[in-house]
């Protein structure tokens, strides 16, 4: 098993897949001869020509668009929308097509497409450059959302993406192209639904997704070793569908949940995961479920202000301790 | 046009012209629910142009407008009204409406609700159709005023600079729902937008069969023949309201009439009556039996046809048993 960068493990993804089948084709700005903004794509121009791996005009619904239209015969397109800020344009295409076409149809079309998008707060973007918009994808029907946090799901969640007949939105994090990790030798594919448990405990489980699930990793690190508290890592990396089974087994084992989110808090996923658990497993529960979110704000610019607004591992240990008691 | 194709093509044009009718009446019965738009006025822009294609060959994509392309393609009138009436016989087993038509197997490849939304759908068509190496192409329909839709730029650009096999055919019918489009458009002529993409376009008369059939031939032989996209303007007119909860307040009872006597229907009969190749006696017999047609086996169809199966409400939300998104495979 071979240590590789998300991109890499992106990038082994793209190159199988467009191995495989001959209808796999990726599209996207400065995809192709530019290699890509995080390097996705790197190498594909040369080895698979312009037809397969296609620079876009800046168009993102429209390119969206035509990518689904392909896949009505059976293409397979990778649309990289450069940054999920920029996915917003593509909403038309992905929510009123892309999502809809299979039922709309009663089953007639399917619109087997993949769309990556990289979301987050990077380095001092500023408001159009930082947003989370996970909430908004995982709450339309018709569209499976997920959200790699290691260069192994990275490659397993994209490599099945591109095999399944449903849409898939892969929400991937400005931050993380440059992070390493173990990728299994052999082809993998990683079932799009689901989560992992990223770290077993018993005493509070934290829940995170994509960038959260290391906050979530180094807070619980904190809490063992200072706190005495054994705190169980689930990452969510399916956000729609999320895993009901997997959240009520975990908080029925701890009885305490703590959600952390870098997006704002409103109609978010810690939200719906609270919703989840008093659903699923209410009475289980020793204490009320917290999330750990971002401001209700635009990022701002400045270093310490944008630092500000989104969480860190220091306010993952605080939520655990005061949910104790012990703040 | 030879004799035969004239006098099928203007049995398929009052055959819609007939269908659409009695879709207007069973709406205002409630037996077809939501929102209703007809094409009674637009039959030649439809039937000339598909006519000129290779129906179920070629794909074909269109708007809300949609029951007439539909059926042009090969579909079963009997399934399309059964899909007005939310039966399950119906082609989408209800699950669509009057919007959403899909005939997947007569490459009718949907009815879409947004306006513009088709617009880069079917540049994907073509896409699909290059990778797979075909020699079909697409034809997407639309109306004038998704042309101010920023997908009919962005569309328009990519078939161009791919040189996709699309075909773009716009039914120009001066409104934009109850808009007239000098009052939403600054320029008019549609087919002149198009020039700022480089694709070739023309504007011909969508009242005329006759003259849609050849003005799609020769878009249709530039597109199969590999020089890329093509845009092809039809004058025309509807003679309802946008959709059945339209007003149609907005429009002089004058233009209304004047359009009346262009009249896709009777210029073709009169012209046909004239030369001897059909007689008004003739024409009243088909009539009669497209209206016992529809009457007889169309409407019976729907009526009798079950409601779907509340089974159906969550079935096809995603693919079913997709083993990539379970885990069963790897």
């Amino acid at each position: 098993m071979a240590e590789i960068m998300f991109w890499e493990a992106v990038q082994r993804a793209h190159d199988e897949e467009m191995a495989n089948d001959p209808l796999v084709y990726c599209m996207g700005e400065d995809i192709g001869v530019a290699g890509g903004t995080y390097k996705a794509t790197k190498g594909l121009y040369d080895k698979y020509g312009p037809e397969r791996v296609i620079d876009t005009p800046i168009s993102e619904n429209g390119f969206t668009g035509l990518g689904i239209g392909s896949s009505f015969l059976g293409c397979r397109p990778i649309i990289e929308i450069m940054s999920v800020n920029f996915a917003w344009l593509a909403m038309d295409q992905l929510f009123n097509t892309a999502a809809k076409v299979h039922y709309m149809s009663g089953g007639q079309l399917m619109a087997p497409v993949v769309v990556r998008s990289p979301g987050g707060t990077a380095h001092q973007l500023g408001a159009q450059h930082s947003a989370r918009m996970e909430k908004v994808f995982m709450g339309i029907a018709g569209l499976r959302v997920v959200t790699p946090s290691n260069p192994r799901q990275a490659y397993g969640l994209l490599k099945s993406a591109v095999r399944c007949n449903d849409p898939v939105f892969i929400n991937e994090h400005e931050m993380m192209y440059n992070m390493k990790g173990e990728v299994p030798d052999a082809e993998y594919f990683m079932p799009l639904e689901g989560s992992e448990i990223s770290r077993g405990g018993k005493d509070v489980t934290l829940f995170g997704y994509n960038i959260s699930v290391y906050w979530c990793q180094q807070a619980a690190e904190i809490l063992s070793r200072n706190h005495n508290i054994d705190a169980e890592v689930i990452d969510l990396y399916s956000l729609s569908p999320l895993d009901r089974e997997g959240i009520k087994r975990s908080v029925s084992k701890t009885h305490r949940a703590v959600i952390v989110e870098e997006a704002e808090p409103a109609v978010g996923v810690g939200a719906e995961i609270m919703a989840i658990i008093n659903e699923e497993c209410f009475y289980e529960l020793d204490a009320p479920p917290m999330r750990v979110s971002a401001e209700n704000v635009p990022i701002p610019y400045n270093h310490n202000l944008e630092r500000a607004a989104i969480p860190d591992i220091q306010n993952v240990v605080d939520a655990v301790l005061k949910m104790f008691g012990r703040s | 046009m030879d004799s035969d194709l004239k006098k099928k093509l203007l049995r398929e044009m009052l055959f819609a012209r007939r269908f659409e009718e009695r879709c207007y009446e069973a709406y205002v019965e409630r037996k077809i629910g939501g929102f209703l738009h007809l094409y009674s006025g637009e039959e030649a822009c439809a039937m000339g142009v598909i006519e000129a294609a290779q129906a179920g060959h070629d794909y074909v994509i269109t708007s809300y407008r949609d029951h007439v392309h539909a059926i042009k393609c090969g579909m079963d009138p009997k399934v399309v009204m059964a899909e007005l009436y939310a039966k399950e016989t119906g082609c989408c087993k209800g699950l669509g409406g009057s919007m959403h038509i899909f005939g997947v197997e007569n490459r009718f490849m949907g009815g879409y609700a947004l306006v513009g939304g088709p617009f880069p759908l079917a540049a994907g068509i073509a896409k699909g159709i290059k990778m797979k190496g075909g020699d079909e192409i697409c034809i997407c329909f639309l109306g004038d005023a998704a042309n101010n839709q920023g997908t009919f730029h962005e569309s328009l650009n990519m078939a161009k600079i791919w040189n996709l096999p699309v075909l773009y055919v716009c039914e120009n019918n001066l409104y934009g729902i109850g808009t007239r489009i000098d009052r939403s458009t600054a320029v008019v002529d549609q087919y002149k937008r198009v020039s700022g993409y480089n694709i070739p376009s023309e504007q011909v008369d969508g009242q005329d069969v006759e003259i849609v059939y050849d003005a799609a031939q020769k878009a249709i032989e530039h597109v199969r023949s590999g020089k890329g996209p093509y845009f092809l303007e039809l004058m025309t007119y509807r003679y309802r309201g946008h959709s059945m909860s339209d007003s149609n307040a907005y429009r002089e009872k004058e233009e209304e009439r004047m359009w009346s006597k262009r009249d896709p229907i009777i210029t073709l009969l009169d012209r046909l009556i004239e030369a001897g190749e059909i007689t008004k006696d003739e024409y009243k017999a088909v009539d009669a039996k497209i209206l016992a047609e529809i009457e007889n086996e169309v409407i019976r169809f729907a009526e009798e046809s079950p409601e779907p199966s509340m089974d159906l409400l969550n079935k096809y939300v995603l693919t079913e048993n997709d083993s990539y998104a379970s885990g069963g495979s790897s």
